[in-house]
């Protein structure tokens, strides 16, 4: 069961303003049947320009429906310059707040007033801006990239809360988490292939590896290691001090140094032994 | 407010009956029935007793019924044991509405190495035992197949596809958590090789099921542990609960025939009634052959989650598969399987329910649904002069 807040419950059990304005100025339709929730909003000027009516039809949730019922109430009275200016986290915090899963109900009411608005001004229907990214749910990278920043969202789980991308197949997951990163300025890691290698890079790479991550554990417990050659992929090393008589080196040799070679240098390395 | 429970498939309230038999062994017999002294021992014949009852609702012998925490485990070891006895398989047949206990386990073993074929269903939610046919292979491992669907209630044909899968000599499993104690069953009549049944749906605790394992099956333990249940399931045995589970069955198999009768009466009023009452509504799956407590019906332009909220303000539990309400943004994959239309698998409602039901209950939803269903629809704007809506999401 959602947790849903007493003024979420309140706004879906009395929803304010329901129908449709008549001979309204601005109208916006966002959502469809089969996408679970939609909303259509429509509002009328008075003389100073400000919104003297709104109403809304909303197919969806009950924080749907709630959160088209808030937006109608926070806006009447509003200019369209100061309307324009609500984000979803508004309509959001007007309610006390809604479950992360159900966070994409205040967006379809943000979407909806700037139609609405865009329809008043005799903007252009804006076109779908940007590349589908989630074909579930028609969502674009455009849309994404504005929930990622205007939310500061971190994870997929997120970006599916807010604007339900993600939430079909899951087979957008990947490009979701790369627009994540992009935003946060984060370089994109998964998938990366490991760089091509000159022999000399990777010599000196697995000098590095050694002396950076490899000896200082080893010399904790008073053991060492020497880099004697690389032949091909193969690393070969001499173990001093306590490492040569421990009878558990050819373990370290293997499960230690040879994983972090393979982690940091390229997986294609064998370690051996110098006697 | 009085609470309206219309929700027994997703779990029920205990049999006082069954509490009443349990509770001595929270206290004055807590022993461990594998313990050497008579405190404990004594404790083992009471789960000769309950395995006694459960075998006997199914038609099985008691050697053959394994105690376990919940369907879910049931299911996991079925397929699991299938698999490890038949080492050289790595196919799996099962279906595409099974319950997530056993889907999500198949789409698992999916990405290890194993061939899965999930069999399609029609529009009636019903199988075409022609597509098993052609499924079934000399590397079929296991066939798991559920007798009775969770949200439509459909029953499919296990009598048939038990007897297709035998004469392959494949081994058949059977998840059936919703039939055991609505419809009658007998393992007797019908070669299923394995069966699993969950306490809480037929009014024993949450936190007990049991596997039936036809003797001569290849099994092997997915619990691994002490040498209770035979070596076939470690673990201390839940002792009270074995208890209830035992108890619960005894009852169930008593009341078999109220279930099939007043229950079926009721819920066919209730279906009824919603149907006549309320304009643009359907029932999901074939009503032939169900299970006599179950409806999903499909309310079009309007949405599961705020007919739940709705009726909630009435005391009235109910469950839908609606995608809202699971936290999913998909409606359930039965109804998706099935090729309900997006109009009304997001309205989609399941009633399920039980020998505790009442008349004067059935008679309040049907009295109180038709508002809340009138009231949402004033509110969504595809309800009105255009029924039309644009087939995908923009």
């Amino acid at each position: 069961m959602w947790e849903y807040t007493d003024k979420v419950k309140d706004h879906f059990l009395h929803p304010r303003n329901v129908g449709e304005v008549e001979g309204a100025d601005g109208m916006g339709e966002v959502g469809s049947l089969a996408c679970g929730d939609a909303l259509k909003l429509t509002f009328k000027l008075d003389d100073e320009k400000r919104i003297q009516d709104i109403r809304f039809k909303t197919f969806g949730c009950g924080s749907a429906i709630a959160s088209s019922s808030a937006l109608t109430e926070m806006v009447k009275g509003m200019t369209l310059e100061e309307a324009e200016k609500v984000t979803n986290q508004d309509i959001a915090d007007y309610l006390g707040g809604l479950p992360k899963e159900k966070m994409h109900c205040s967006v379809m009411g943000r979407d909806a007033l700037e139609k609405a608005i865009a329809y008043y001004r005799g903007e252009p229907e804006k076109k779908l801006e940007g590349e589908i990214v989630c074909e579930c749910f028609g969502v674009t990278d455009v849309e994404i990239e504005r929930a990622v920043r205007e939310n500061n969202l971190t994870g997929v789980e997120d970006v599916t809360g807010y604007t339900k991308a993600g939430g079909g197949c899951e087979s957008c997951h990947e490009k979701i988490q790369e627009i994540i990163d992009k935003v946060h300025g984060k370089p994109h890691v998964a998938g990366r292939k490991p760089p091509q290698l000159t022999n000399i890079q990777k010599i000196q790479l697995i000098q590095e590896t050694l002396e950076r991550e490899v000896k200082p554990s080893l010399q904790k417990d008073g053991g060492d290691i020497e880099l004697i050659d690389v032949d091909g992929n193969t690393v070969l090393v001499k173990l001093r001090g306590t490492c040569a008589t421990c009878v558990a080196s050819q373990v370290t040799l293997k499960h230690y140094v040879e994983s972090k070679l393979r982690e940091m240098v390229t997986p294609e390395l064998v370690v051996e032994e110098v006697q | 407010m009085k609470v309206i429970y219309a929700d027994n498939n997703a779990t029920t309230q205990v049999a006082p009956e069954v509490l009443e038999e349990m509770v001595p062994y929270f206290h004055d017999l807590y022993g461990n029935p594998s313990s050497m002294h008579s405190f404990g021992g004594q404790v083992a014949g009471e789960l000769k007793e309950a395995r006694e009852r459960v075998a006997r609702l199914i038609g099985a012998t008691p050697e053959e019924i394994l105690f376990t925490s919940c369907g879910t485990e049931s299911d996991n070891t079925a397929i699991r044991a299938a698999i490890a006895s038949h080492p050289d398989k790595k196919h799996i047949i099962t279906t595409r509405v099974e319950h997530p206990a056993v889907k999500n386990l198949c789409e698992h073993l999916g990405g290890h190495g194993y061939r899965v074929t999930f069999l399609p269903v029609d529009r009636q939610g019903r199988l075409d035992l022609e597509h098993l046919h052609k499924a079934l292979s000399n590397d079929t491992a296991i066939v798991t197949i559920m007798w009775a669907n969770n949200e439509t209630g459909v029953l499919f044909p296990v009598d048939e596809i038990a007897q297709l899968v035998r004469e392959r000599g494949i081994v058949f499993h059977t998840d059936a958590v919703q039939a055991v104690g609505k419809i009658p069953i007998d393992v007797e009549q019908i070669p299923v090789d394995m069966l699993s049944l969950s306490g809480h749906k037929l009014h024993a605790p949450k936190g007990i099921g049991a596997l039936y394992v036809r003797k001569g099956t290849k099994f092997s333990p997915f619990l691994i542990g002490g040498h209770q249940e035979k070596g076939r399931r470690g673990g201390t045995e839940n002792v009270a609960s074995i208890v209830g589970l035992g108890k619960a069955c005894e009852l169930a198999l008593e009341h078999l025939e109220e279930e099939n009768e007043r229950v079926k009466l009721l819920r066919d009023k209730l279906e009824n009634g919603i149907l006549k009452r309320i304009p643009n509504a359907m029932v999901n799956g074939d009503r032939e052959h169900r299970l006599p407590n179950t409806t999903s019906i499909s309310f079009e332009y309007v949405e599961g989650e705020a007919i739940l909220l709705m009726m909630n303000e009435f005391g009235i539990c109910a469950s839908s598969g609606s995608a809202c309400t699971s936290g999913s943004l998909e409606p359930s994959h039965v109804l998706r399987a099935m090729g309900v239309p997006f109009t009304a698998a997001h309205g989609s409602i399941r009633f399920s329910l039980s020998i505790y039901n009442t008349e004067e209950e059935i008679d309040f939803i049907i009295e109180k649904l038709p508002s809340i269903i009138q009231r949402l629809r004033e509110l969504s704007p595809f309800w009105g002069e255009s029924k039309t809506a644009p087939p995908v999401c923009s």
